[in-house]
């Protein structure tokens, strides 16, 4: 502020004349920041809460729609299955919230495995599909928002270790499988789309039902997830988590770089 | 240090060097070390950086030790870092937790320490690359090269067993591929890892083993080894690259006293600066995400530090299966082969100035550096090393090289097997052509000067490029390298040609068959003449 009437001294007799107060600007721009952020957060929460009733027969008709329209030639008429997709007979709404919520369906190409991309549906779409697949066979259900909060992160963090670093790195950096396969960064995925990962086991990722990660141990690993995501290393950058890797690679061109160019100039011959 | 400058004995600081050097004599050495003349050069700031970042290590280790245990006593964390609250671990998991948040200052301290012992190793690696494509390993200096190449080992020992003892997760992690791969050793390897962790991995004295090793034992050979390597180097005096007024008998530079000593000191700081901005920005080992070591879990991405990677990336690149069960015992030759051809490469760098002294069979004192061109094959050879090395170092990261670059682990796996190979032999054979064409085009600058792009037209008609002749200070760069020739096999005194004469004729051919001889006085003055008609 202080900084601020300094220049407007400086600049008082161009600005008298002109229509705006010298503030103007700043409090057009903190009124515009606050409208979109309060807008943003305000759209986000009503579209996480608004809730589709998943059994109602409306929604369901819609979703056979939209299933026909774009999921039927590799998934079947029926979503029985064709050799160009799996069936999708009780694989349940958790499935099909994930996949077609994380935008992997429908599948842009074949490859190693299916990539997300920007969500091709709106939520209520999805939910519809999601309603659709569930009326043809009992399977996971999406989970609710009280299955994805207040965890234990310590249980969780041990959880994570044991079942899912091995994969996805201890700090859900994302890791390789074989033949160009990989398991995704977990950071920037919605909690109820990790619930449904478990749940499901999409692509290459094992199933981890119920009895092998109980409901309550599935919402200690995403409390774990949501706290490290949350909570920045206390030590500085991160360089991606990737541990010794990047860690060299920094030291080596930073590093290293920093001192060569500092050598460089210790034995720079005066003119 | 300002006891020398202060010969009158006038003043308090000329009144107390007189009571210091009348009890201590002390004025002579200093006067002769401070006489000593360093020549100004960037790449000789190498080794300095390794040693400064080895007083970094040491300060920030002390400080470790105040507050590390190094005890596997299983305890419930109870610090406050909330993702590990009241899980069971090691205490010295558990003391490296507390350092790390709730220690004042504790976990900078850790990051200078590791990130300055990243750099420890990283700048000898570098600096025995300025020595060895300089050639300043030759005689008098092949004894410094040993030291400096212990040196790198022990770094290395330093860094794995440091590594090794906050006991979480990684650690643990690279600990159980040692032990695997001293396990895959035939007949010995058993007993060898029975008796390093007192009985099955990971039992419960490693920590404190290592912990011996790395802050007693490990620093106390780095430091006699570090006081023999810095003796050599005033007994030897500073080798010079060449240029004008520099021989072989002088040294052209500045003094200690004060000009090095100043410099030296304040690049002290630099240092120290470069790696706490490093340490006070940048995390390194965030051993809170990896948690305690457990032998279950592995995590993705699990890879040694940068120094190690190289061992890492061998054990990646054999192909899997090679076993054989012979006389009772299960012959892992893909633990034996990786360990062997390290073994190798490093016994190869550790002897190369004794190889090559031996084939050049050149006995005089060199304090001028080569320029990497003016020894081709060495500097190919070094090159085909570097490559060797770093497709191995590459290897270490191929399943992260295959998730950035969206390629499949197995490509990487498998390109990397063959450039381990072919990468070598090309980067030899690149660079040796490079060194020569190198060579061919300073001799052409010597002979007829550079293209001015000044073209003239002489009264009959025909069109000529000017051609600037070099200055002399230019020249003596150019002109000033030892030019080694094939050795002749010639029969001993008892008439007879062994073997070892024939291999020593075959490895000098090797090295000396292809070369630009340097320009002689009588070919410089007869193209002045030449150029003059």
């Amino acid at each position: 502020m202080i900084f601020m009437r300094k220049n407007m001294s400086a600049t008082q007799a161009s600005r008298r004349n002109g229509r705006r107060g010298p503030l103007a600007s700043v409090a057009l721009i903190l009124i515009g920041l606050v409208a979109t952020g309060g807008a943003y957060a305000a759209f986000s929460s009503a579209s996480a809460t608004a809730a589709v009733d998943l059994s109602s027969p409306a929604v369901i008709n819609q979703g056979q729609k939209l299933f026909a329209a774009n999921c039927s030639t590799c998934h079947g008429q029926q979503a029985q299955g064709t050799e160009n997709g799996p069936s999708l007979i009780g694989v349940g709404s958790a499935a099909v919230d994930f996949q077609v919520g994380t935008g992997r369906m429908p599948m842009q190409m074949s490859g190693p495995q299916a990539l997300s991309k920007p969500v091709q549906f709106t939520d209520e779409q999805t939910q519809a599909l999601a309603a659709y697949v569930a009326s043809l066979a009992p399977g996971p259900a999406i989970p609710s928002q009280s299955q994805l909060e207040n965890g234990d992160v310590a249980a969780g963090g041990e959880l994570f270790r044991i079942n899912c670093a091995m994969c996805h790195n201890v700090a859900g950096a994302g890791g390789a499988l074989t033949e160009g396969k990989f398991a995704p960064q977990l950071t920037h995925v919605s909690a109820v789309h990790v619930y449904e990962a478990m749940l499901t086991g999409p692509q290459n990722m094992p199933v981890f039902n119920d009895l092998n990660l109980t409901p309550e141990e599935k919402k200690d690993i995403i409390s774990y997830l949501s706290y490290i995501e949350s909570n920045p290393s206390a030590g500085g950058l991160e360089l991606s988590n990737l541990g010794p890797v990047s860690e060299g690679l920094f030291l080596w061109v930073f590093g290293l770089g920093a001192i060569v160019a500092l050598t460089v100039w210790i034995t720079a011959k005066s003119n | 240090m300002s006891t020398v400058s202060a010969p009158a004995q006038s003043g308090v600081v000329g009144k107390f060097s007189n009571y210091l050097d009348e009890r201590t004599s002390i004025s002579g050495a200093v006067k002769e070390f401070g006489r000593k003349v360093f020549p100004d050069h960037w790449s000789f700031l190498l080794g300095e950086v390794a040693l400064y970042s080895f007083v970094i290590i040491l300060l920030s280790g002390s400080f470790l030790t105040f507050f590390f245990q190094a005890s596997m006593t299983p305890v419930l964390y109870e610090g406050s870092y909330v993702p590990l609250k009241g899980i069971e671990m090691s205490a010295a998991m558990s003391s490296t937790l507390d350092i790390s948040f709730d220690i004042r200052g504790g976990l900078l301290m850790r990051q200078v320490h590791h990130w300055a012992a990243l750099l420890f190793v990283a700048s000898i690696g570098l600096h025995m690359l300025r020595v060895f494509f300089t050639g300043a390993f030759r005689k008098p200096r092949e004894l410094n090269w040993s030291i400096g190449f212990v040196l790198f080992v022990l770094a290395m020992a330093e860094g794995f067993t440091g590594y090794s003892l906050p006991d979480d997760l990684l650690s643990g992690n690279g600990l159980r591929i040692i032990d695997g791969m001293v396990l895959g050793l035939p007949v010995i390897g058993t007993w060898i890892t029975f008796l390093l962790f007192g009985g099955e991995f990971p039992g419960a004295d490693i920590v404190g083993r290592l912990y011996s090793l790395h802050i007693l034992l490990l620093p106390a050979f780095v430091l006699i080894f570090i006081v023999l390597h810095l003796m050599f180097v005033i007994i030897h005096k500073h080798t010079q690259y060449p240029g004008p007024g520099k021989t072989e008998e002088n040294v052209v530079g500045f003094p200690i006293l004060p000009v090095y000593a100043a410099k030296a000191g304040g690049f002290f700081f630099l240092v120290f600066g470069v790696v706490a901005l490093m340490a006070a920005t940048v995390t390194i080992n965030p051993i809170w995400n990896y948690g305690p070591y457990d032998p279950s879990p592995v995590s993705a991405g699990t890879q040694p530090d940068w120094y190690i990677g190289f061992a890492d990336g061998a054990l990646r690149l054999i192909p899997p299966h090679l076993e054989t069960y012979w006389f009772g015992y299960t012959w892992s030759w893909n633990i034996i082969i990786p360990v062997l051809i390290l073994l190798v490469f490093l016994a190869a760098a550790f002897a190369y100035p004794f190889v090559e002294a031996w084939v050049t069979g050149d006995k005089r004192e060199h304090h001028l550096l080569d320029r990497p061109r003016n020894a081709p094959v060495r500097t190919a050879i070094g090159a085909a090393g570097v490559t060797f090395y770093a497709v191995l170092w590459a290897a270490a990261s191929s399943d992260l090289i295959a998730t950035h670059f969206k390629v499949t682990m197995e490509g990487v796996i498998n390109t990397l097997q063959i450039l381990l190979i072919v990468g070598p032999i090309i980067a030899f054979i690149v660079t040796k052509r490079i060194a020569l064409a190198l060579q061919k085009k300073d001799r052409e600058i010597l002979l007829h000067g550079f293209e001015t792009g000044r073209i003239v037209r002489l009264p009959g008609g025909e069109f000529t490029e000017v051609h600037q002749q070099l200055d002399a200070y230019d020249r003596w760069q150019l002109v000033s390298y030892n030019d080694n020739a094939p050795i002749m096999l010639r029969p001993n005194p008892q008439g007879k040609i062994t073997g070892g004469m024939r291999m020593r004729a075959s490895l000098s051919r090797f090295f000396f068959e292809d070369r630009i001889a340097p320009v002689t006085q009588e070919e410089y003055k007869q193209a002045l003449e030449h150029a003059h008609h």
